[in-house]
C-alpha cells in the first residue's frame, strides 16, 4: 500500500525525518517467512523470530500461559542441555531476551556479526526441538511467580492498568483476562498443555524470522534453509476474531492497592482497527497531542495549570507500542494525584479539554510540532539494529509491510487536524472504562 | 536431558567466524575558551543529532548534603520551567517542533542535559540549549508547583521496596558523603526558594569543567562551531569543583533488615567498592563479577534461578560514581525462601573470593565482555551515552580499546585476587526489605541482623 504522493510544498518545508532501511524477504517449504535488513554501518546483527501467538490465544483456566511457555523455549532442547542457549549467546559475546505481548511472542538476540549462524542455528534449535520438561516446567512455574512478585505483587501500582483495567472496558475472557496469569492456573499448567500450545502455535508456517544488521542477503537466506528448511510444515492456526462490541454507557470500577501511598485514576477507550491505518493513527498522535511533554493539553491544563495532578500520560494500546497490537486495542489515560483532587476534578477536566479539542479543534502549529517529535522518536527506536529488527518484524507479521519502518514518519505527517479533531470527539464519557485506584485495603 | 543430540555429534552448532575488531570512530574534541568541551563524532545513520551535556555538580564542601541534593532535584526538575524568553508550554512546543527533546536529570556528581533531535535543527536546539542554560528563570509559581509535586512523586518513589533498600545501602556506605543521600527528604525540598534555585544556577550551571557530547548525522567541525557560537554567552563562573573522595566503607557490619509487612518478597541488596575504570584490576574485576552474577550465563543466576527458582531478577551490577565505583548484588526472593536464597548467595560470593574459576568459564566471560563492547557503540545514543559518560570518568573513547586488552590478558589468578579482595562475602554490606516476623528468625542463622 505505497502513499499517495505528498504535495512538493509541504514536503520542501519539512525537514527529513525518515529513514531508507532495506527490505528483502524469503519464505521456505515449511511456511517459515523470512525478512532480511542489511546493514553494514557497524558489525551487530539482530536476530528476531516472531510467534504469531500472544496472551488474548491462551485458554481460560491458564491464564499467563503464553508468557510461561516464552519461558520454557529458553530451558533447551533436543540437541542442546539447558543453560546452553543462554551460554552460547552469551559467549558469542551476545545478549537475548523474549517477551510476550498481547497478539505476538518474540525471542531475540544482538550479536557481534561473526555470530550471525549461530543466533539463527539456536533458533531453529527451539522452533524443532525445544525440551519441555517436568523439571523444567516446575522450575519456571516458580521463576514466572518471582517476577509477578517483583512486577505486580510487591509493587505499588503494579497491575495498574495494563491487568486491572481490561476487565472494566471488555467483555470476553480473550480480551479483559490477566495475561501475567493466575498463580493457580500457572501451577495447573502440564505438560501436555506445553506440547500442544507448542504444537498449536509454533509451527514454522506462524513464524517470522528477521535478521538485520551488518549481514549479506543471500547467505542469510541460505542459512535460513540450512538450519530452519528441515523443520516440518505443519497446519498453521486460523487466527480467531476477537472483535467484541464497544461498551454501552460509561464502565466504573475501583481497585485497592495496599502499596499504593496516593491515588490514581485510568481511562480507557476503544479505538478503529490498527489495520486501517488512516482511521487508527489519529488517535495515536491524539495521544501524544493530550500528553506528551509540558506543551500538551493534559500536561499543560493538569500539572502546569491546575496543579491538581502529580502525573498524566497517555498511550494508545495496553502495553504501550500502539502499532504492535491488533484489534481490539485502547487509547488509555493514566492520572496521578493527590487525596486532596478528588476523581470528579480530574475527569471533569479532562472531559473540559477533549471538548475543547473536539469543537475548537488545534491551535497553529499544534499538529506539526507534535508529528514532527513522534517521527524524531520513532526514527530514534529503529536506529539501533535491534530495535529496527523488532519494529519491522511486527509491521511484517501483522501487516505484510515491513516497509513501514521507511513509511511511518510520513504517514504520521499525514494525519490532518481534522482527523484529529474527529478523533478527539469520539472520547466521550459514556463510551469510556473508568478504574479508580484506591491506596490502603488489605495486603 | 543427559544426552543430547548435540553431545552425541549427530548436530553441529556452527562456530563463530572470525570476529570483527573493534571499530571506534574518530572524536572530534575541542575546549572552548569558556571551558567547556565539545565532543563531536559523525555517525549517520537515521537523520538525528543525540546530544549529552554534563555539569559537574557536587555537593560543596562543609554544607549540608541534604539541602544540596533538594536544591538540586528541584533544579534539574524546574530548569525548563522557563527562560528570559519562553514559560514553560512555549518552551516545550518550541523544542517539540524541531523533532526534538531535553530532559534534565541530577546525581551526586553531575547536572545532565540530554536529547535528541532532527539533524537539520541542530543549530537551532543548541540555541534553545544556551537560552535555558544562560537565562533559566525559575518562576516562583513554577517552583512551588513543582515543590507539591516532587514530595508528591517521591512518596511514590519511596514505596517500592527497591528505592528504599537502595537509600539504606547507600546511606550505610557513604554516611555524610553525598553519595550516602541518594534521594532528597520531603522537609528538605519544602524548604527550596525559587530565590536559592537561582543563585545555585548562577552558581554551578557553568561551563568550566562541562562537557557537550554530539553524536549522528553530522559534520564535527559545523557542528562544534554551531555549538561555539550558540553557546558564546554562557560565561563561566568561579565554582569547579570534583566530587569528594568517599570516605573508606566502613566494616559491614550486620545485615540491615527494613520491616516491610506482608510483603510476599524480600528485597535484597549488597554491595561494597569495586575498582574504577582503567585501573589495574579492573578486568580482572569485570570478569570475576560476571562469572559471579554479572550476566545470565552466571553461576549465581544458574544457581537461584534456573536451579531452584527463588527469583526471577538476580544480577550483580557494577556502578561508576566519578569518586569510586561500587559492585552491587540485587535479587527479589520469595519470602519463604529468603534465607535459603541468601544462603546461596553467600556461597556463591565465598567461591568466586576463594576459588579459582575454571579457564572455560573465564573465557565464556571474557568472550561476553568483549563482544558486548561492540553493542554499546553500535547506536547513536549508546555511542553519545558511552563517550560522555566515559568523558565525566575523565577516559577517552579510545579507553574501550585498552580495556579490551586487558580483558584479553586477564589470568585466572587475577580474576580469583579480584575476586577475593572485592565480592567476599564478609566485606560486602547486605540490606533486606521484608516481612521481618517471617523472615528473621531464618536469617539470624546465618548473619547478624539490625532493625534499619
Amino acid at each position: 500500500m505505497p502513499p499517495p504522493a505528498a504535495s512538493t510544498l509541504s514536503r520542501a518545508r519539512r525537514p527529513a525525518m525518515s529513514a531508507s532501511f532495506a527490505v528483502e524477504r524469503g519464505r521456505l517449504d515449511n511456511g517459515l517467512r523470512v525478512l532480511v535488513s542489511p546493514d553494514k554501518a557497524s558489525p551487530v546483527v539482530a536476530v528476531a523470530v516472531y510467534y504469531d501467538v500472544g496472551m488474548r490465544s491462551e485458554p481460560e483456566g491458564r491464564t499467563g500461559f503464553a508468557h510461561l511457555f516464552e519461558h520454557l523455549m529458553f530451558q533447551g532442547s533436543a540437541t542442546l542441555p539447558k543453560g546452553e542457549h543462554f551460554t552460547r549467546v552469551q559467549g558469542a559475546g551476545g545478549t537475548l531476551n523474549g517477551s510476550t505481548h498481547v497478539d505476538y511472542t518474540n525471542y531475540y538476540e544482538l550479536l557481534p556479526s561473526n555470530a550471525t549462524e549461530l543466533g539463527m542455528f539456536l533458533e531453529a534449535d527451539r522452533m524443532r526441538s525445544v525440551a519441555l520438561t517436568e523439571e523444567n516446567l516446575v522450575n519456571q512455574v516458580a521463576v514466572v511467580q518471582n517476577e509477578i512478585r517483583v512486577n505486580v505483587l510487591n509493587r505499588a501500582y503494579g497491575s495498574f492498568p495494563w491487568l486491572t483495567l481490561p476487565p472494566v472496558l471488555y467483555e470476553s475472557f480473550a480480551n479483559s483476562h490477566n495475561g501475567y496469569g493466575d498463580f493457580i492456573d500457572l501451577e495447573s499448567a502440564s505438560l501436555d498443555d506445553a506440547q500442544e500450545f507448542f504444537n498449536r502455535y509454533y509451527a514454522p508456517g506462524n513464524a517470522l524470522l528477521t535478521v538485520a544488521g551488518d549481514v549479506d542477503v543471500d547467505q542469510v537466506l541460505a542459512w535460513a534453509e540450512q538450519h530452519f528448511g528441515d523443520i516440518p510444515a505443519r497446519t498453521v492456526p486460523t487466527r480467531p476474531s476477537f472483535a467484541e462490541p464497544a461498551p454501552k454507557g460509561e464502565q466504573r470500577s475501583t481497585m485497592t492497592d495496599h502499596l499504593a501511598p496516593s491515588p490514581a485514576v485510568a481511562l480507557g477507550w476503544r479505538v478503529p482497527d490498527p489495520a486501517d491505518l488512516t482511521a487508527f493513527l489519529p488517535f495515536v498522535v491524539l495521544a501524544e497531542v493530550l500528553t506528551d511533554g509540558d506543551a500538551s493539553r493534559l500536561q499543560e491544563r493538569l500539572v502546569l495549570r491546575d496543579r491538581s495532578v502529580t502525573s498524566v500520560g497517555g498511550y494508545v494500546g495496553l502495553l504501550g507500542d500502539p502499532l504492535d497490537t491488533r484489534d481490539p486495542t485502547p487509547l488509555l489515560l493514566e492520572v496521578h494525584h493527590p487525596e486532596e483532587t478528588s476523581v470528579d476534578t480530574v475527569l471533569a477536566a479532562i472531559d473540559e479539554e477533549m471538548d475543547r479539542l473536539a469543537q475548537d479543534g488545534l491551535a497553529a502549529a499544534e499538529l506539526e510540532r507534535t508529528v514532527r517529535r513522534m517521527a524524531a522518536r520513532y526514527l530514534r527506536d529503529v536506529d539501533p539494529v535491534l530495535g529496527r529488527a523488532l519494529s519491522m518484524s511486527v509491521f511484517e507479521q501483522q501487516r505484510g509491510r515491513a516497509e513501514l519502518v521507511n513509511e511511518l514518519p510520513d504517514l504520521l505527517s499525514r494525519v490532518t487536524p481534522d482527523q484529529l479533531q474527529a478523533a478527539a470527539a469520539t472520547l466521550q464519557p459514556q463510551s469510556r472504562a473508568v478504574l479508580e485506584l484506591r491506596p490502603g485495603g488489605p495486603a | 536431558m543427559s544426552a543430547t543430540l548435540a553431545a552425541a555429534g549427530q548436530i553441529v552448532v556452527p562456530a563463530l567466524s572470525k570476529a570483527k575488531p573493534l571499530r571506534l570512530p574518530t572524536v572530534s574534541d575541542t575546549e572552548l575558551d569558556s571551558g567547556l568541551r565539545v565532543l563531536a563524532v559523525r555517525r549517520p545513520g537515521v537523520p538525528l543529532v543525540e546530544f549529552r551535556l554534563r555539569i559537574p555538580f557536587t555537593a560543596p564542601p562543609g554544607r549540608a548534603v541534604g539541602q544540596h541534593v533538594a536544591r538540586s532535584q528541584l533544579l534539574s526538575d524546574t530548569l525548563l520551567s522557563g527562560t528570559a524568553e519562553h514559560g514553560a508550554a512555549d518552551l516545550a512546543a518550541a523544542i517539540q517542533a524541531l523533532g526534538g527533546a531535553i530532559t534534565a536529570s541530577v546525581d551526586a556528581d553531575r547536572l545532565g542535559l540530554g536529547g535528541s533531535v532532527l539533524a537539520s535543527s541542530l543549530p537551532a536546539l543548541l540555541d534553545l540549549l544556551a537560552e535555558v542554560l544562560v537565562s533559566a528563570s525559575y518562576p516562583s509559581e513554577e517552583v512551588v508547583g513543582e515543590r507539591e509535586r516532587l514530595v508528591q512523586e517521591l512518596a511514590i518513589h519511596r514505596s517500592q521496596a527497591g528505592v528504599v533498600a537502595r537509600e539504606v545501602l547507600l546511606h550505610r556506605m557513604y554516611g555524610a558523603h553525598p553519595y550516602g543521600h541518594d534521594l532528597p527528604q520531603p522537609e528538605e525540598i519544602e524548604r527550596v526558594t525559587a530565590a536559592a534555585l537561582r543563585t545555585l544556577h548562577g552558581r554551578r550551571v557553568a561551563p568550566q569543567g562541562a562537557v557537550l557530547t554530539l553524536v549522528g548525522d553530522l559534520q564535527p567541525a559545523k557542528a562544534t562551531a554551531a555549538a561555539a557560537q550558540a553557546l558564546q554567552a554562557w560565561a563561566p563562573t568561579s565554582a569547579s569543583r570534583r566530587t569528594p573522595a568517599p570516605p573508606a566503607i566502613p566494616p559491614p557490619g550486620a545485615a540491615l533488615l527494613v520491616d516491610r509487612p506482608g510483603a510476599v518478597q524480600t528485597t535484597l541488596r549488597l554491595a561494597g567498592p569495586a575498582p574504577s575504570r582503567g585501573t589495574p584490576d579492573a578486568a580482572a574485576f569485570t570478569l570475576a563479577n560476571l562469572v559471579f552474577g554479572g550476566y545470565f550465563s552466571s553461576r549465581w543466576v544458574s544457581n537461584i534461578r534456573e536451579d531452584k527458582g527463588y527469583t526471577y531478577s538476580p544480577h550483580a551490577q557494577v556502578e561508576h560514581p566519578a569518586a569510586g565505583s561500587r559492585v552491587v548484588i540485587s535479587a527479589d526472593v520469595a519470602t519463604d525462601v529468603t534465607a535459603p536464597a541468601l544462603l546461596e548467595t553467600r556461597y556463591e560470593l565465598g567461591r568466586i573470593a576463594t576459588v579459582a574459576v575454571g579457564q572455560d568459564e573465564l573465557d565464556q566471560a571474557r568472550r561476553y565482555a568483549i563482544g558486548t563492547l561492540a553493542l554499546g557503540t553500535a547506536s547513536q545514543a549508546g555511542l553519545a551515552s558511552t563517550i560522555s559518560v566515559l568523558a565525566g570518568a575523565g577516559l577517552e573513547l579510545g579507553y574501550l580499546r585498552e580495556h579490551q586488552r586487558a580483558l584479553e590478558a586477564a589470568t585466572v589468578d587475577e580474576v580469583l585476587a579480584a575476586g577475593a579482595r572485592y565480592l567476599a562475602p564478609a566485606n560486602l554490606t547486605t540490606v533486606l526489605v521484608g516481612d521481618a516476623a517471617n523472615i528473621t528468625g531464618p536469617l539470624r542463622r546465618l548473619i547478624d541482623i539490625e532493625d534499619a
